[in-house]
């Protein structure tokens, strides 16, 4: 023993080892020599992805003794090569840190504090819950229309979890009659998919990440992208790398701008004008693609002559409607095409019902089913190639930007114009033939009242420079959540059944036939819209569903306008809606105006969250920020609220879909602990119990719940149900019960099965092709065979467009699919997005159908004229061509036209809910600065996957405001100190970080300040903060009632708010200087 | 332009996306930087004027006890052996005991100081010339029992040829072990440490024998301690001195020495040492044994004085980034004068 | 070979000198500040995999940083510099504040510039893995040692938190973790090395900024990026610790900056002290001999014990 230490002495080794200064070998301890890595000594390795945002990146989870002990990145996923950005890099913690909860909680009603349940006590008294407030609350019909729903119960979350998951909610809970589902696709980007839907035809971003390395230019646009898609951004610096110029156009100067050759900073909000300038640019100057605009876009369409433009209506389309604040779209048709869906079908103009119905179809949400597919038109467009008639779609848009000058985008933007003219001739000369320009957007765009025709603004640049289906081209939409495209998808929606399909209206889609005849196309893949729907109908409901029937059509629940997450909330308020699911979301802090958030959800029966920890949505009854200003009190609440531990990616099998519209699956690497369990597991359960507890009901309200197909095998002890046998759901079987392999095998009889028609093929030859994961590096760059993306594994959308009209690359440089004369086939690089077989220069016969209809120059194959829309008659319901109008709260009046604010947009008159004056309009300069919020690297959306991780949270400890020194200098803001910042509808305190990358911006003569703040924060948690979401309101998009948080109003004064009642006072005082009434801000156009 | 391409047959001009370039893409006209007006900030002479080096994690009062302990117990032990030598009886006797203590003492600042006290054997794990800490321990693992030896003897009588043997021991590891706490200190980047590296061990000596002459001109026989007033003379007044000279020597960082604690330290330690090397010289002359005993205190406490502000000066000097850029900056500029 | 003129390195593949018979090429890194986007996927990565303890939640306003440095708790740490100038040919657009009409025919084009322009550097410190390491040189106990890559490395089993590293290291790298009382750093990953594997920062980063490699192989492409920079006109590019001939023999782990070091937080031209220490020992024996001598000195010139001079 001795000896052994003697001989071990290092002071003897460094003699013995050669180590004479004792530094090397000698040193070394045993331990040091024994050291072995535990991702070297795991039992196993578990494929799974990064369950924070849409890039999707791959992740190995390494398993020992039943324990998660450590998560990297896979070095073989194509989009992240093996990289995580800080969150990827925390899920360890996420997934296995201290802060998880276990067990289930309850709070009976007016109690202070929470209570242990047991799990299967809480599964049954949910399921009494749903029963119960279903039965309570059921509409059979509502104004004199069969809608057979209850708004009673609501659902909201979705994007976090994995598609089975959300295939499981919105089948159950529309067999129970639930319409008001939702998540977070609806705050995110659903004005994504009315902006790329009816431009394209799909409402998807058209590209993949990794193809952004093979751009010239790449214009980042309301997106943080190396902020909140950092992985991704890898794939800028792979394309900076090789010569192409990257621009930054953001009111902030953030990381993205830090690593951008340009930077251009920009008034919140006005981005149309800033877009619609380089539309007018490469016009004038004659920039545009000509060869390709003429051929694959409708600009030589010719548009009704009782068309007027907002240049004629200053400021508004022809069609518009004030008293239903819509427009009938019927004169911004093409010549010789009709539309499918016609509000004036069933009645006259002059019906009392004609306005409430186009309001209600206004507010459907209609434009998000362009997700696949565009708008339904029947008919040939009349059209003049030489783009020289003066009602041509090309003179029209000529028309209507012409105003869209420099010195506009300067006065409105604050954007000088040598720096304007300089992204002007950078965009277009990095575009045509030889060169490729990509646009890169995610929020920045989409959260404003007009922010669909943001997008549609890019989209329409995009087609004019023939950027579209061409390496290094597209419109990267750049998604949230891990899976918010599987929840729009696959949605937890209310407006959508799976692939896009609208949720029957009651107005106009009473039966089967009048639901497919008033939505599919003539021409184009969405003229097979029986043969999807059918076969949803199918696989929700089996042998019951038959031809006879209708294949239970009738099951369906209809919607009646809006009833999306903001509508719950006021029909919370209202007493309407008694339960509510929050699965996966965190409304109390990431919602818009998070005080009628929680103030609704204190006016509910019951209340149901799952989470992994205690989120602010959980909690508000007992320490929510009305408990503290006294407006609410905790024995005055009655919700009872559930609160169940959810279960982390790691602990179940599932797929995910990333912004790029590829679904990758993650496999379960342990068993969840305690009373934590999947929300597959939830879903399938509280199906079960419910179907039980209904079992031998005779009432025919229950019929859709009973006949609903719900025998998913269950595996170990826990009973988990199989979340592939859902996915092969989801990809649909034959008759035979065999997988099916592409949605052309779907057919209208009912002989085949299908829970989302665009996912068909995911499990083709019964294999889960998500789950395929042949390494990048054995791959061309696009890796076809990792994963699997929709529509048909393709990669970059309509990829036809890559090549000329006789079917040749436009370039030898930008080669992608072309036409092989030899084979008769398209082939290249990607799965070509068109008919194989169908050549260039195919033409349809007259009369031809759907698929066959379309050319043999017609990539925009979702389209019913199959081109890309530069000028879009139908599909929005805010105008054919984007227009600028001014935020719902703005320090300027529109200086374009007399129309100050989107006359469509959809506002909500609320005490809790109040605006502020714009402009001119007296009491404005109360809230005199625009604020604009936005997102940290280091956290995620409403905290509760960032803010108790530990590790993320020390990163970026503390609420702040970003401020430039000139507003600091002029509001006497002190660096570090602390600012309020107040609204009409709250007031939140916050850090003060006065920073040199805000730049105050010279607004039509005058100086306009920004302030940007995170949204990140709220009361709970590791690191904890006032709500940005607290000074938000609830003003909407029209088309996809997104919120408009990316640009409000507000004030701002040194020091720290008060707190109790004090702090509803000095909000109330605000109003009270500015004179905000019930009216400010409403008004539908302009006087 | 990019220089990328994908043809039919694939990709090339591929290049690495750890060879981008910011601001390089841009093609030439038009634009321009950002015109607003800056706030006037100063040109960054450091990050957020937080330091560069970390702040020693040693602690006051152990490692300044330590330094001061260390110099008295090693001084001691040497003029224990020539007291006993020079029959100085009580002289040696005091000595012995002052150096078996403060070497005990010494060592207990020093595992007090450490992280983690259960594992101070693992000073003895290497012997490592470039670490003054393990010379440094594995001197005072030898001086240490010789001082209490020697001591011990000294005080009971007992076993006198060992005690004398042990005596000569602990003389011959004393000057090492009050010298090696200057290459200690010096061994680091704290730069009121490092900077004046060449006179740290003068310092050190000086205020060692002073210290030892403190103990002895205080607890020694006034009939033994005359070389203790000329030692503690000699000493303190060319610690004093050197304590000049070195200021003068390391630039701005002389700042540290005269600023905050260090700076009430050294002139504490200035006044009590010259004082007390004076007061030394008076009584080595006069033999008045209150005289003695002040200059004794007096140097006592200066070379401790010393000892803390040294320590101090370091401290501050780590936690004020000029104390490192500047000098630095000079010897670069210095470097590049001589280059051209 | 005489004290004096004595050096205590190894020279560069310090590993070979210090008891490794073949060593393994020697290992480090190469950040290029350049392309970092400042997402701090670094420190999170290296704090899962090492397990380090939360190092304090305190809002700093020093731009992004919350971190503030290296130490115990942070062995990875991301700078952010925000400064009023440009970035080589970068364009940092924004509108003066001259003053400016309502109307749109007169709106003058962008006023005169004051010519300032935004950048925003942002880099990854880490420990440097000197070729003459400090810290390593003075440990006593041998808990840091130079593994067979030639990385440092401290051995929690061994450190006994004399603390003496922390002072030592000329970029205030290591440091003593509070309540833990031992000494902790970058350990360059010294456990998956050891099979093979990438340390985990530079797995995470996301756009490469943190380069792992071969040094040599990372020396090579430093200097060919140093070129590529300058020749697209970013003068102000440089190498830092790429140089084996520095005050301390390299750095196993340099970067290339875009300003001055101590912008960054680095000392600009650090030097490890331990090439001072033979003139320091020298200095000491001197030192101790004068003390010997001068104990001698007033011992003879008291003459015997009770008489005066
Ligand atoms: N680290 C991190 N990553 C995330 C998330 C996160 O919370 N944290 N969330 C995920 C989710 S859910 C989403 S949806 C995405 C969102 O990703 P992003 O959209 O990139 O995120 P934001 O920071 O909200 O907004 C982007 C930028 O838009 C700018 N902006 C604001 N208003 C305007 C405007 O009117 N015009 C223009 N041009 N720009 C404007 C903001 O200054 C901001 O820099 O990120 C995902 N990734
Ligand atoms: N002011 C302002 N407001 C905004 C935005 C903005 O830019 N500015 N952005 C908006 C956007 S784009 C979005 S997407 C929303 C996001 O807002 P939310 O979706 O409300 O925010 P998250 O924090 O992502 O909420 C998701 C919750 O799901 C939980 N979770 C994660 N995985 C699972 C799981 O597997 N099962 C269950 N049951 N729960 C899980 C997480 O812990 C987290 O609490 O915020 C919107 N709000
Ligand atoms: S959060 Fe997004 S970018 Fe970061 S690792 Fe996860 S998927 Fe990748
Ligand atoms: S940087 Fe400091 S801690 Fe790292 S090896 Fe060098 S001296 Fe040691
Ligand atoms: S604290 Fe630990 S690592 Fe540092 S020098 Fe002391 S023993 Fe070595
Ligand atoms: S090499 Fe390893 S220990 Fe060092 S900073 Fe990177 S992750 Fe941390
Ligand atoms: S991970 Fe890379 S890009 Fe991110 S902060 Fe660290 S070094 Fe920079
Ligand atoms: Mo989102």
């Amino acid at each position: 023993m001795i000896r052994d230490l003697i001989e071990h002495w290092p002071v003897l080794r460094q003699v013995r080892e050669r180590d004479a200064f004792g530094r090397g070998i000698a040193a070394k301890s045993k331990q040091s020599d024994n050291l072995e890595p535990r991702t070297a000594n795991a039992d196993k390795v578990v494929k799974s992805i990064c369950p924070y945002c849409g890039v999707g990146c791959g992740q190995n989870i390494y398993v020992k003794d039943d324990q998660i002990v450590q998560i990297e990145g896979d070095p073989d996923s194509p989009v992240s090569r093996g990289r995580l950005c800080p969150k990827g890099a925390a899920t360890l913690e996420l997934s296995t840190g201290p802060t998880r909860r276990y067990h289930v909680l309850y709070r009976p009603p007016h109690a202070t504090d929470w209570e242990r349940l047991p799990l299967d006590r809480a599964m049954e008294m949910v399921a009494d819950r749903v029963i119960r407030t279903r039965r309570e609350k059921w509409q059979q019909t509502f104004k004199d229309k069969e809608v057979r729903r209850t708004m009673g119960i609501a659902s909201l979350g979705g994007a976090t979890l994995d598609n089975e998951e959300n295939y499981l909610i919105k089948k159950l809970l529309t067999a129970l009659g639930v319409v008001q589902i939702e998540n977070q696709a609806r705050l995110c980007h659903s004005a994504t998919v009315a902006g790329l839907g009816p431009s394209f035809g799909r409402g998807g971003a058209t590209t993949a990440m990794q193809d952004l390395q093979h751009s010239d230019c790449i214009v980042i646009e309301g997106s943080s992208f190396a902020e909140a898609h950092p992985v991704g951004f890898q794939w800028v610096m792979e394309a900076k790398a090789r010569g192409a110029t990257v621009i930054h156009v953001d009111p902030r100067f953030s990381r993205t701008s830090a690593l951008a050759d340009v930077h251009v900073p920009i008034r919140a909000g006005t981005d149309i004008v800033f877009l619609g300038g380089i539309i007018r640019y490469a016009i004038e100057h004659d920039k545009w693609f000509r060869d390709y605009v003429v051929n694959y876009t409708n600009a030589p369409q010719i548009i009704r002559d009782e068309y007027r433009d907002t240049e004629d209506l200053n400021g508004i389309f022809s069609g518009f409607h004030e008293k239903a604040s819509a427009y009938e779209n019927e004169a911004w048709l093409p010549e010789g095409m009709s539309q499918t869906t016609d509000p004036e079908d069933g009645g006259e103009k002059d019906d009392p019902e004609y306005e409430e119905r186009l309001q209600a179809v206004k507010d459907a949400g209609t434009a998000e089913t362009h997700g696949s597919g565009g708008a339904g038109m029947h008919g040939s467009p009349n059209t003049d190639p030489t783009l020289q008639h003066p009602l041509c779609v090309f003179q029209l848009l000529r028309k209507h930007y012409a105003r869209y000058t420099p010195e506009y985008v300067e006065q409105i933007c604050g954007i000088p114009r040598d720096l304007f003219q300089k992204v002007c001739e950078v965009v277009t000369s990095s575009s045509g033939r030889d060169r490729t320009t990509s646009f890169v957007y995610a929020v920045g765009w989409t959260q404003h009242t007009d922010g669909s025709q943001f997008i549609r603004a890019a989209s329409i640049l995009q087609l004019l420079l023939g950027n579209i289906g061409r390496p290094g081209g597209g419109i990267q939409a750049l998604r949230g959540h891990a899976s918010i495209q599987g929840s729009t998808d696959i949605p937890t929606l209310f407006n959508l059944l799976p692939g896009y399909l609208p949720m029957p209206h009651a107005y106009e889609h009473a039966t089967l036939d009048d639901y497919i005849e008033g939505e599919k196309s003539g021409k184009g893949f969405w003229g097979d819209m029986r043969a999807y729907m059918v076969s949803l109908l199918k696989a929700y409901w089996g042998p019951a569903a038959t031809p006879e029937n209708d294949f239970c059509y009738d099951y369906l629940p209809k919607i009646t306008g809006s009833h999306s997450t903001y509508d719950t909330v006021l029909n919370q308020m209202a007493g309407e809606c008694k339960g509510y699911f929050l699965m996966g979301e965190n409304p109390a802090v990431g919602s818009a105006n998070a005080k009628m958030q929680r103030l609704g959800m204190a006016n509910l029966d019951w209340l149901v969250v799952r989470d992994f920890s205690l989120i602010e949505s959980a909690t508000w009854w007992k320490d929510g920020p009305e408990i503290d200003s006294g407006e609410l009190k905790t024995g005055d609440i009655a919700t009872e609220v559930f609160f169940f531990p959810a279960a982390s990616h790691t602990e179940k099998n599932g797929s995910f879909t990333n912004t790029n519209r590829m679904l990758q699956w993650h496999y379960e690497s342990k068993e969840p602990d305690g009373e934590a369990r999947s929300d597959l597991w939830f879903m399938y359960h509280l199906g079960r119990i419910i179907k039980e507890k209904l079992a031998g009901s005779t009432d025919p309200i229950d019929r859709p719940v009973l006949d609903l197909t719900w025998d998913y095998p269950t595996e170990g002890a826990i009973e988990e149900p199989n979340a592939e046998s859902v996915l092969a759901e989801i990809n649909g079987w034959d008759s035979e019960g065999s997988p099916l392999a592409s949605y052309e095998q779907l057919n209208e009889d009912g002989s085949t099965a299908c829970g989302c028609w665009i996912y068909c093929g995911v499990y083709a030859d019964g294999v889960n092709q998500a789950a395929r994961r042949k390494p990048a590096k054995e791959q061309n760059w696009l890796g076809g065979e990792w994963g699997w993306a929709w529509p048909a594994n393709r990669r970059l959308l309509y990829n036809r467009a890559s090549a000329d009209p006789d079917g040749k690359p436009w370039s030898p440089r930008k080669a992608l699919v072309w036409w092989d004369e030899e084979k008769a086939l398209w082939v290249g690089h990607d799965i070509p997005d068109f008919t194989a077989s169908k050549g260039p220069h195919y033409r349809p016969p007259a009369g031809a159908t759907r698929g066959e209809a379309l050319s043999g120059i017609d990539p925009f194959v979702m389209q019913a004229d199959g081109k890309g829309w530069l000028f879009a008659p139908a599909g929005l319901v805010d105008g054919p061509l984007p227009t600028h109008y001014e935020p719902q709260e703005s320090p300027t009046a529109n200086p374009m036209y007399k129309q100050q604010r989107s006359p469509v947009r959809q506002i909500f008159r609320h005490e809790h809910n109040r605006y502020h004056p714009s402009g001119s309009e007296p009491g404005a300069e109360v809230y005199p600065h625009v604020v604009t919020t936005f997102r940290l690297t280091e956290h995620f959306t409403a905290g509760g996957m960032s803010r108790w991780v530990s590790r993320l949270s020390e990163l970026q400890p503390e609420m702040f405001c970003e401020v430039s020194p000139e507003l600091a200098d002029e509001c006497g803001l002190e660096h570090r100190g602390w600012a309020t910042i107040i609204t009409a509808r709250n007031c939140i305190e916050a850090r003060v970080l006065v920073t040199g990358r805000m730049t105050p911006l010279l607004i039509d003569g005058r100086v306009v300040h920004q302030i940007a703040l995170p949204f990140h924060w709220g009361p709970n948690g590791y690191t904890q903060g006032d709500s940005a979401n607290d000074l938000t309101s609830i003003v909407l998009d029209p088309n996809v009632h997104i919120q408009e948080v990316k640009a409000l109003t507000a004030a701002i004064r040194p020091g720290r708010r008060p707190t109790g009642p004090a702090r509803v006072e000095l909000v109330r005082d605000y109003q009270r200087r500015a004179g905000v009434t019930a009216e400010t801000g409403t008004e539908v156009l302009s006087v | 332009m990019s220089t990328d391409a994908v043809t039919t047959d694939g990709t090339t001009g591929i290049h690495p996306g750890r060879e981008a370039t910011v601001g390089a893409n841009v093609p030439p006209g038009g634009g321009g930087p950002r015109k607003a007006k800056r706030r006037d900030e100063p040109e960054f002479g450091s990050y957020y004027d937080l330091p560069v080096i970390n702040k020693p994690a040693w602690e006051s009062p152990d490692i300044p006890g330590y330094l001061f302990l260390g110099g008295l117990a090693g001084a001691g032990a040497a003029v224990g052996l020539a007291a006993q030598g020079t029959g100085r009886p009580g002289l040696a006797k005091v000595s012995k005991i002052g150096a078996a203590v403060a070497g005990h003492l010494s060592l207990v600042a020093l595992v007090h100081d450490l992280g983690r006290r259960g594992r101070f054997l693992n000073m003895l794990r290497m012997f490592k010339v470039t670490s003054p800490m393990s010379v440094g321990s594995w001197l005072l693992s030898g001086f240490v029992p010789a001082a209490t030896v020697s001591a011990l003897s000294a005080v009971t009588g007992a076993a006198p040829a060992l005690g004398t043997l042990a005596s000569a021991g602990a003389a011959v590891l004393g000057p090492p072990v009050a010298t090696y706490t200057a290459a200690l200190i010096s061994n680091t980047a704290v730069p009121a440490w490092h900077d004046g590296y060449e006179y740290m061990p003068f310092i050190f000596v000086s205020s060692a024998a002073s210290a030892a002459a403190g103990l002895g001109l205080l607890g020694a026989p006034v009939s033994e301690s005359t070389p203790m007033a000329f030692l503690g003379a000699v000493a303190g007044l060319s610690e004093v001195a050197l304590s000049k000279v070195h200021e003068e020597s390391i630039g701005i960082v002389k700042e540290a020495f005269h600023e905050g604690k260090a700076g009430r330290y050294m002139k504490a330690a200035e006044a009590l040492t010259a004082g007390g090397a004076v007061l030394a010289a008076a009584g080595g002359l006069t033999r008045r044994r209150s005289l003695r005993a002040a200059a004794g205190a007096m140097l006592l406490a200066g070379s401790a004085f010393t000892r803390f502000g040294i320590f101090e000066a370091g401290i501050s000097s780590a936690q004020d980034p000029k104390y490192t850029v500047v000098p630095q900056r000079e010897r670069l500029e210095k470097k590049a004068r001589k280059g051209t | 070979m005489s004290l004096l003129d004595m050096r205590f390195d190894n020279g560069q593949e310090a590993a070979a000198g210090s008891g490794y018979a073949d060593a393994p090429p020697r290992m480090g890194f190469f950040t290029d500040t350049s392309v970092c986007i400042g997402c701090k996927a670094c420190e999170v990565a290296c704090k899962e995999w090492n397990q380090i303890p939360e190092d304090g939640l305190e809002f700093t306003g020093m731009s992004y940083d919350n971190t503030k440095g290296l130490g115990a708790d942070s062995w990875r740490h991301v700078a952010f510099i925000e400064q009023p100038k440009s970035l080589a040919g970068q364009i940092t657009g924004g509108v003066g504040m001259a003053a400016s009409s309502g109307s749109v025919a007169s709106v003058p084009t962008a006023p005169e510039v004051t010519a300032e322009g935004i950048r925003w550097l942002m880099s990854s410190d880490v420990c440097k893995h000197c070729t003459e390491a400090a810290c390593l040189d003075v440990c006593p106990t041998g808990a840091l040692f130079r593994t067979e890559f030639s990385t440092v490395v401290v051995q929690e089993d061994i450190c006994n938190g004399c603390g003496y590293c922390v002072p030592a290291c000329p970029y205030g790298v290591i440091d003593q973790r509070h309540g833990d009382g031992r000494a902790w750093k970058c350990t360059l990953c010294y456990d998956r090395l050891g099979v093979g594997q990438e340390p985990a920062c530079a797995k995470a980063c996301p756009t490469d900024s943190i380069q792992f490699g071969p040094l040599d192989e990372l020396r090579q492409r430093a200097d060919q990026r140093l070129a590529q920079m300058h020749s697209v006109g970013v003068g102000e590019a440089r190498l830092y610790g790429r140089d084996p001939d520095d005050g301390v023999g390299g750095d196993g782990a340099f970067f290339l900056l875009l300003d001055e070091p101590e912008v960054y937080g680095l000392p600009p031209d650090p030097v490890v002290t331990t090439r001072d220490l033979p003139k320091m020992w020298k200095l000491a024996g001197v030192a101790m001999s004068v003390l010997g001598g001068s104990i001698a000195a007033a011992f003879l010139g008291a003459g015997r014990p009770g008489g005066a001079a």
